[in-house]
């Protein structure tokens, strides 16, 4: 593992990928998205509110870097702490407000997380954007994929699958990885 | 016992920021168009009038259905209170049913603390007697929010409440709600419809301050005042206090107007608000609906933590 620069880690924790592996790994995830959907027409990112946003839109300018084609794939966020089945076993607070401002009806979604845990956000995301229309498929991207999986949810696209134990945190932003 | 929401001084200027920031999420569901979450699914919220109302009563049952929570109408002319059933009697019937919150309003200052004190479910004051109408004052709040672009707080906002304070819970709920973000109200009544003790400014003179004020707040001018003489005549208090078409040339053009209805005609307003720019009645109405969603969920959704998983489910 690239080892970036060790003042942002506090003690106890581990940093597994770099600022620089977080980009190739966006941009390997771009071209990836570009191919498995023939390009990019009709294809849109969509953020899960709020860890997924920042990785939606950088997937966002990484495929419009690599893709020609003239219109640019929209990006959108959802929040989904409205559909958790989780409210009642811990505080919920909506994290920051939807914003689709694109229709969902007839396209190609791919949803967008930082981290890829349980599923049960996936789940409740996927309930959320069935309520702004019906896209023709949905498809996963997740920047971590880091197991213990509670439900048949599977990630398209994945940045870095990283075996953890239930009782370690993850935190993926554009500056890094890290275990604690 | 559970969370209930009585009066905004309950909420402190910290919760009504955050009831205003939830409710941004809430009126977000309600641009959609499927308006409905299943955040509160299996929860039942009960409406309990003792007092007429249709918009807010509506406004409660369309609040409680988009966060999928069941509703039941408790309506005291069908009732047994007909056959002498006391209101505690009532509840504790009700909240045997299985009920997890009560949307109260009746005509005596103080029922929904009384209530509270009966039932483990959350209470929801929607208004009662001369005291307090905390929802109206935080719609209010938000539509002001809202139309201003004013999300930090009110620093600086000058607002006049104008008509009966005396009898009014929404002028005492609203003032104090605005007070708390921040914002400078002046209360305008004839002297015989303010409260004996007051602790903000007030004035007789509409004229004096009505090209300075960011926000005009109406009152409706209860008909049955004039029974207790407070008031000489509606026609006197409309030239003294209603907003007319001189009165309105006069505003400040981004300045807002707004009434809680139902709104006397002919009384308090006498211009048509359909053609004031500044006139945010019917968002009043519209953003009540997500105020309400939010304060619904706020004490309903979840506060019953530390059960499992906290780990970061990211």
């Amino acid at each position: 593992m690239a080892a970036g620069p060790e003042t942002s880690t506090p003690p106890g924790a581990k940093q597994v990928l770099g600022p620089d592996d977080v980009r190739r790994a966006i941009t390997r995830m771009a071209h990836e998205i570009i191919e498995r959907n023939h390009g990019t027409d009709r294809v849109a990112l969509i953020g899960i509110q709020l860890g997924g946003v920042w990785l939606a839109e950088a997937l966002g300018e990484a495929i419009a870097r690599i893709d020609t084609s003239p219109a640019a794939v929209p990006v959108g966020s959802v929040d989904a702490s409205l559909y958790r089945d989780d409210i009642g076993l811990r505080p919920v607070s909506p994290a920051a407000v939807s914003d689709l401002r694109f229709d969902v009806n007839g396209i190609t979604v791919v949803l967008v997380d930082d981290v890829l845990y349980t599923g049960r956000t996936v789940r409740a995301a996927l309930d959320a954007i069935g309520d702004y229309g019906r896209p023709r498929a949905v498809q996963l991207a997740v920047l971590v994929d880091r197991g213990h999986r509670e439900l048949p949810i599977r990630p398209d696209f994945v940045g870095k699958n990283l075996p953890t134990s239930s009782t370690e945190s993850v935190s993926a932003t554009v500056d890094g990885v890290v275990i604690s | 016992m559970t969370a209930s929401l009585l009066t905004v001084e309950d909420l402190g200027t910290s919760g009504i920021q955050r009831i205003l920031d939830l409710a941004d999420h809430m009126a977000e569901v309600n641009r959609r168009p499927n308006p409905k979450v299943p955040a509160l699914r299996g929860k039942t919220v009960c409406n309990v009038f003792f007092e007429d109302s249709t918009r807010t009563r509506l406004s409660f049952e369309t609040a409680a259905k988009r966060l999928s929570a069941d509703t039941m109408t408790f309506a005291v002319g069908q009732s047994s209170v007909n056959k002498g059933e006391s209101l505690r009697d009532t509840i504790e019937t009700i909240a045997a049913m299985g009920v997890d919150a009560f949307v109260v309003r009746h005509g005596s200052s103080g029922a929904p603390l009384l209530v509270d004190g009966w039932t483990t479910a959350s209470v929801i004051n929607a208004g009662d007697g001369w005291h307090a109408h905390p929802t109206q004052a935080l719609l209010d709040a938000y539509t002001i929010r809202v139309a201003l672009n004013r999300t930090a707080g009110f620093d600086g906002l000058r607002v006049a409440i104008v008509g009966d304070i005396k009898h009014s819970r929404v002028a005492r709920s609203t003032a104090t709600a605005l007070t708390m973000l921040g914002a400078d109200v002046t209360l305008v009544a004839p002297r015989t419809l303010l409260p004996p003790v007051i602790d903000l400014p007030s004035t007789e003179a509409l004229d004096d301050l009505i090209g300075d004020i960011d926000v005009l707040y109406l009152l409706r001018m209860q008909q049955e005042r004039m029974g207790e003489a407070l008031v000489p005549s509606l026609r006197e208090y409309t030239m003294r206090f209603g907003l007319t078409a001189d009165r309105a040339a006069r505003l400040a053009p981004h300045a807002l107007v707004m009434h809680p209805g139902p709104m006397n005609r002919g009384v308090e307003i006498t211009v048509d608000p359909a053609e004031l720019p500044g006139a945010v009645i019917t968002q009043q109405v519209t953003n009540g609906i997500a105020v309400r969603m939010a304060v619904l969920f706020d004490l309903l959704g979840g506060e019953r933590s530390s059960m499992s998983d906290e780990k970061a489910t990211t």
